[in-house]
């Protein structure tokens, strides 16, 4: 056992070694906790002066629903957004590496603001050296000095310039909308109706994703997070009332403690009587 | 049963094994109370498949006489050939029973017996069974197996592990230390049907879109349906 200690300095990334053992108990009859994933349905557009991302709002545990107004939208820089798809963990984790990693290089190389190539590069060769273990997949959007990029970064490493993409569980239902209505050079709003609708699809018809639409919008000297732009569902109203009478909750025992106080300062304000 | 881990001899590259893996979970979910003269069933009415819809309308409450209704729910294949069976013996009985209509005792009873003929190789699906008896209401619930058992209330299908504790504690008056004393009256127990599946529909993915619901009393059964959440 003592041994072993020496050699856990060296031991860099994903460790695997309780890989046997979780085979050993799954076969035993060990059911295994669930991650959490996101479900999901993600797109991304470019229009004629920058992208549009567009996000549901719901995180599943298997085919429970843990989160109705989750973020899946983050801010890497100033002019780049990612939108994620896949295991949770995987997405907070890189979503902190890329943040970190972005500001340092733009600091690094001081400039105002990183392409957004050197984004999707870097992202796609962390993947790669794991293998693909890293269970997310990445819309990145972003204008930079070459105007308005959307890429898609897949979670074993490999990536996709395109005009439009979807992603996660309801991407085909919201790539339908893409298909029969995307057009070169939309206006802005054109832009946002149509990543509204694509993600409505999504919401709608996969049972992964519901509730809200996001939408971020990245132009070349702004950006713009509208969280709620489209409320889907509501949360349901009951028709009872459930509220808990006092009483309900049986009371065992009672204490009072009076609590000694001192007087440190006294004013008094003169109140006008008539 | 017998698996290729017992050979190892046959574990050797390019050797496939193939499993028959008849059953797929359609989801639902269904509830069911039993008051003094009176009893509620309802079910949610959308079927799907992994993270597919096949259809938002679909029901899964089966109206076998004028005094039971069925609900069933789990895989959609063997719920539809279940209850077709047993309509067909509900009818049987009747004709040869000079036109009496069964009673639910004994169709609990029946549909027991049925499924247990199934037992190694089930059918999957929850069913609950909610109707009349001499002028009570009566609520029975099975397990994939046949296994019945007589309840005031009850909730099964996915998400009977969120419906169940709701009815525990406003119908069963669990956890209370001052109980309130609201009569079980039709409306309530509608009302409470209603909002368990409004619940439902907020925390899990297949129950949703609608639900149908039947009210059985000594004037027969009525229909009811209320729409959910669509996402």
């Amino acid at each position: 056992m003592l041994n072993n200690f020496a050699t856990l300095d060296e031991e860099r990334g994903f460790s695997f070694r309780n890989c046997k053992r979780n085979a050993q108990l799954v076969a035993n009859g060990f059911i295994p906790p669930k991650a959490i994933k996101t479900g999901t349905t993600i797109c991304g557009v470019t229009y004629k002066d920058g992208v549009v991302l567009g996000c549901d709002t719901r995180t599943t545990i298997g085919n429970i629903i843990w989160e109705k107004k989750c973020e899946k939208i983050y801010k890497i820089q100033n002019n780049i957004f990612v939108a994620g798809a896949g295991t949770a963990a995987d997405m907070d984790g890189m979503v902190k590496w890329m943040r970190s990693n972005m500001e340092l290089h733009r600091l690094n190389t001081n400039r105002k603001i990183v392409p957004v190539i050197t984004l999707v590069t870097t992202l796609s060769h962390h993947f790669f050296r794991y293998g693909g273990a890293i269970s997310c997949v990445f819309l990145i959007g972003g204008v930079d000095n070459n105007g308005p990029h959307l890429h898609v970064v897949y979670k074993h490493g490999s990536k996709m310039k395109l005009p439009y993409a979807t992603m996660g569980s309801g991407s085909y239902a919201a790539m339908t909308i893409l298909e029969t209505r995307w057009k070169p050079d939309m206006t802005e709003q054109e832009a946002k109706e149509l990543v509204a609708d694509a993600i409505t699809s999504g919401v709608v018809n996969d049972l992964g994703s519901g509730t809200n639409v996001n939408l971020c919008v990245i132009r070349k000297s702004s950006s713009e997070k509208i969280n709620g732009y489209r409320e889907i569902c509501g949360n349901g109203k009951r028709i009872l009332d459930y509220s808990i009478k006092h009483g309900t909750t049986g009371i065992i025992s009672e204490t009072i403690k009076k609590i000694e106080l001192d007087v440190i300062e006294e004013q008094i304000e003169k109140m006008e009587v008539e | 049963m017998l698996g290729i881990n017992q050979f190892p001899e046959y574990q050797v590259p390019g050797a496939v094994q193939h499993q028959f893996n008849p059953y797929e979970n359609n989801g639902g979910s269904i509830v069911a109370i039993a008051g003094d003269n009176f009893a509620v069933i309802g079910a949610d009415t959308r079927l799907s498949a992994g993270y597919n819809i096949f259809t938002r309308n679909h029901s899964k409450l089966f109206q076998l006489t004028s005094s039971a209704v069925l609900a069933s729910c789990g895989n959609w294949c063997d719920s539809d050939t279940l209850t077709s069976i047993l309509q067909t013996r509900v009818r049987q009985y009747s004709d040869t029973h000079e036109n009496k209509e069964i009673s639910l005792n004994a169709i609990a009873q029946l549909l027991s017996t049925m499924m247990y003929g199934r037992r190694f190789f089930p059918y999957y699906v929850s069913n609950i069974l909610a109707g009349i008896y001499e002028g009570k209401g009566y609520v029975y619930s099975y397990d994939p197996i046949g296994h019945c058992e007589r309840h005031t209330y009850r909730a099964g299908g996915s998400s009977s592990a969120l419906l169940q504790p709701i009815l525990d504690n406003q119908i069963g008056l669990k956890n209370m230390e001052e109980k309130p004393t609201i009569p079980l009256t039709v409306d309530r127990a509608v009302k409470l049907v209603t909002d368990t599946f409004i619940s439902a529909a907020e925390r899990d993915i297949y129950t949703g879109d609608g639900v149908k619901i039947s009210i059985i009393t000594e004037n027969g059964v009525e229909e009811r349906q209320i729409p959910l959440r669509k996402d």
